[in-house]
């Protein structure tokens, strides 16, 4: 037998999925959890049910409600866009039919997808994950290899529980070093983007390694996981450590005792191999990232709180120059002005990115004892029923509501303009979640991407602000 | 799926890059549970005013560009979201094909999943084509799938590539779920496996 070509991480987990390589190379892969919500459903059911065809594995699917439902106490008196309760009804509607398992609406571990794959103990190392939703990524974090998919895909894995896949490039970011003051994960992942740019990761699947991200705790490697799309990648990954494993100990569906160290056996063997091969590679020093916020209408349009709107007349080339031209104008900014002298209306502290119990407790320690500014609406919408219970526990509810945030129920609220809660034309808003593309929080509404941590600080200035002034030293 | 060969149409001039999904197809307008009608709301934000009327400045609100079969652009076309509800709402509108110098990678997938044929092109190329897309109706221009050119206005073809099974799926119309189905041992075996060394995943 001749000795094993050293392999990545994802290598490791594409080569224990593959059951068939057809003849051009393409993969048929084993698809271990299958993560389903109501926007992106309906129309593979119809596909299954046109075709007389079943859900092969229903115990490796797990259905959710969490795009168009309202985070308010309405959705206990019934959802009252009519095309939403018909979206929400479907999915109820085909779970039923197909025997597929469904969190139901009103259940405490509703919430977020991407939070409760984790959080239940669903998604674990080693795994394929999908989910008929870009933010996928975000379960790679548990050194799993999750990918988002479109619907016709969703119908695919249904029916066959495998997926035709070509093979991704190996991309390795490392961030060494330590951490500044005032600084999180999302800085992190959004000076990522900032280096690489949108379309930066295409084709790849990113390993996020270096010091720093062994150094965040769960919540944070999704945070990092969760904007990989955002920089063009398929996936990003960490892989699997004690903090993993202590993670998955905790949660109420993931392998326990014997099973639980049968799996440990599996994943230690997962990290990459010493001298494996990344087709790209980059390196980041922690200490260099200053908190972040994005002045423009992509994640790529990034900079340190303390920069200023940049000029496009200092753009050369003539389609970037057009694009930021347009930028600026769509975000109602100056070039020059200075970021932290933009006067906020909405401040959303949420999103499959940042909405853990870690998140919130970061939001609170800023908010603690002070005042949301006036005029400005702010709010606080945890990922899951989970997290609000746990977060009820802790008293932030309290915290942030004394602060005059208003506390919300599960779901993915402001984070996508498809639900009650949305920006009006011309609002701004400072938003922990993902995308600040055009009219995402709602048409003309303009998104500022940023920390929970800075988030809150914006709320309680009323204008985009440095964390750090608000941050009391010795809590770091 | 309708099959993809060749098409012969006017193609729509969009000189931007990083179009997002969002921007194809808003989420304000996801909430239908079918595949049809999204193209009236294909670039919404584009093509409507605030008040619900026409922009008339937006290139598919312009005759010949009402007709679109063909879409041009710039880098990173479809970056953003996994909604199919973006190459739906192109395939609602007429659009078949998209040319640009690149994809988003869900994006791409989702195209073929749906008949549309994206084609990637080197940015020049791209830019020579969008000057040709600019001259409207007497511009023609042809997307051969079998042959996999395109041909401009003027005649002169330029070859692409697409991948070989994609094409063939493409080229007849086929479903991939009914190809995969026929490999159901080899996943009825493969679970098998993966049952015995990693109990947990199937507890
Ligand atoms: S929170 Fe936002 S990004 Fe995450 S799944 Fe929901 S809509 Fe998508």
């Amino acid at each position: 037998m001749s000795a094993q070509k050293p392999r990545t991480l994802f290598d490791k987990i594409w080569d224990a999925h593959v059951v068939e390589t057809l003849p051009d190379g393409t993969a048929l892969l084993y698809i271990d959890l299958h993560l389903t919500h109501e926007v992106t459903t309906p129309q593979a059911f119809d596909g299954l049910r046109a075709a007389g065809r079943k859900i092969r594995r229903p115990e490796a699917t797990l259905g959710v409600i969490d795009h168009n439902i309202a985070t308010d106490a309405s959705r206990y008196t019934g959802i009252v866009d009519p095309e939403s309760r018909l979206q929400v009804e479907t999915l109820e509607k085909n779970a039923a039919e197909f025997g597929m398992p469904l969190i139901p609406l009103l259940d405490e571990r509703q919430g977020i997808v991407h939070v409760i794959g984790p959080e239940l103990g669903r998604s674990l190392p080693g795994m394929t994950i999908v989910c008929g939703d870009s933010h996928t990524s975000t379960h790679g974090a548990m050194g799993a290899l999750a990918f988002g998919i479109g619907t016709s895909e969703v119908e695919h894995v249904l029916a066959t529980q495998t997926l035709l896949q070509k093979p991704a490039k190996n991309m390795r970011i490392s961030v060494d070093g330590n951490l500044a003051f005032g600084c999180s994960a999302k800085d992190i992942v959004l000076a990522i983007i900032g280096r690489i740019g949108t379309a930066g990761g295409t084709g790849h699947v990113i390993e996020y390694a270096g010091d720093a991200i062994r150094a965040l705790d769960m919540a944070g490697r999704m945070t990092v996981c969760n904007m990989s799309i955002e920089g063009g990648a398929r996936a990003g990954m960490v892989a699997p450590d004690q903090t993993t494993y202590d993670y998955i100990a905790k949660t109420p569906n993931g392998p326990k005792g014997a099973a639980l160290a049968r799996a440990m056996e599996w994943w230690k063997t997962l990290p990459s191999d010493a001298a494996a091969h990344f087709d790209t590679e980059l390196r980041l020093d922690a200490h260099a990232i200053a908190p972040q916020v994005t002045w423009g209408t992509n994640p790529e349009a990034v900079l340190p709180i303390t920069g200023v709107v940049p000029n496009p007349a200092d753009v050369a080339d003539e389609a970037k120059r057009t694009q930021m031209e347009r930028m600026v104008q769509y975000m109602g900014l100056t070039p020059g002005q200075r970021l932290q002298d933009l006067k906020v209306d909405v401040v959303f502290i949420g999103s499959c990115t940042n909405s853990r119990i870690e998140d919130i407790r970061a939001a609170a320690a800023i908010a603690k004892g002070r005042k949301v500014a006036d005029g400005v609406r702010a709010m606080v919408v945890p990922g899951s029923g989970l997290v609000k219970k746990q977060a009820e526990a802790e008293g932030l509810d309290r915290v942030l509501r004394e602060a005059g945030f208003e506390w919300r129920e599960a779901g993915c609220s402001m984070c996508l303009g498809m639900n009650p809660d949305k920006l009006t034309p011309g609002q701004r808003s400072a938003s922990t979640s993902n995308r600040n593309f055009e009219g995402r929080q709602g048409p003309g509404g303009r998104t500022h991407l940023l920390s929970p941590a800075m988030a809150a600080a914006a709320a309680v200035a009323g204008h985009l602000a440095d964390v750090r002034d608000y941050q009391p030293k010795e809590t770091v | 799926m309708q099959a993809f060969t060749t098409l012969t149409g006017i193609a729509a001039p969009l000189p931007k890059a990083n179009v997002d999904t969002d921007q194809i197809i808003p989420a304000r307008f996801l909430k239908s549970i079918s595949r049809l009608g999204f193209g009236k709301n294909l670039f919404a934000n584009f093509r409507y005013k605030e008040d619900g009327s026409e922009n008339p400045d937006f290139v598919l609100n312009q005759e010949p560009y009402r007709k679109a079969e063909v879409l041009i652009a710039f880098e990173n076309f479809g970056c953003g979201s996994s909604r199919e509800h973006a190459p739906w709402a192109l395939l609602d509108f007429g659009i078949r094909c998209v040319i640009a110098p690149d994809f988003a990678d869900i994006f791409h997938n989702n195209c073929f999943k749906n008949g549309v044929l994206p084609v990637r092109l080197p940015k020049e190329v791209c830019a020579q084509l969008m000057e040709d897309a600019k001259l409207g109706a007497n511009a023609r221009i042809t997307v051969d799938l079998e042959r996999e050119v395109v041909v401009r206005p003027n005649g002169q073809e330029i070859a692409f590539k697409i991948d070989p099974l994609r094409r063939h799926l493409l080229l007849n119309g086929l479903d991939d779920i009914g190809q995969t189905m026929q490999h159901a041992p080899a996943i009825d075996s493969f679970e098998a496996k993966q049952k015995a060394a990693q109990p947990w995943l199937y507890a």
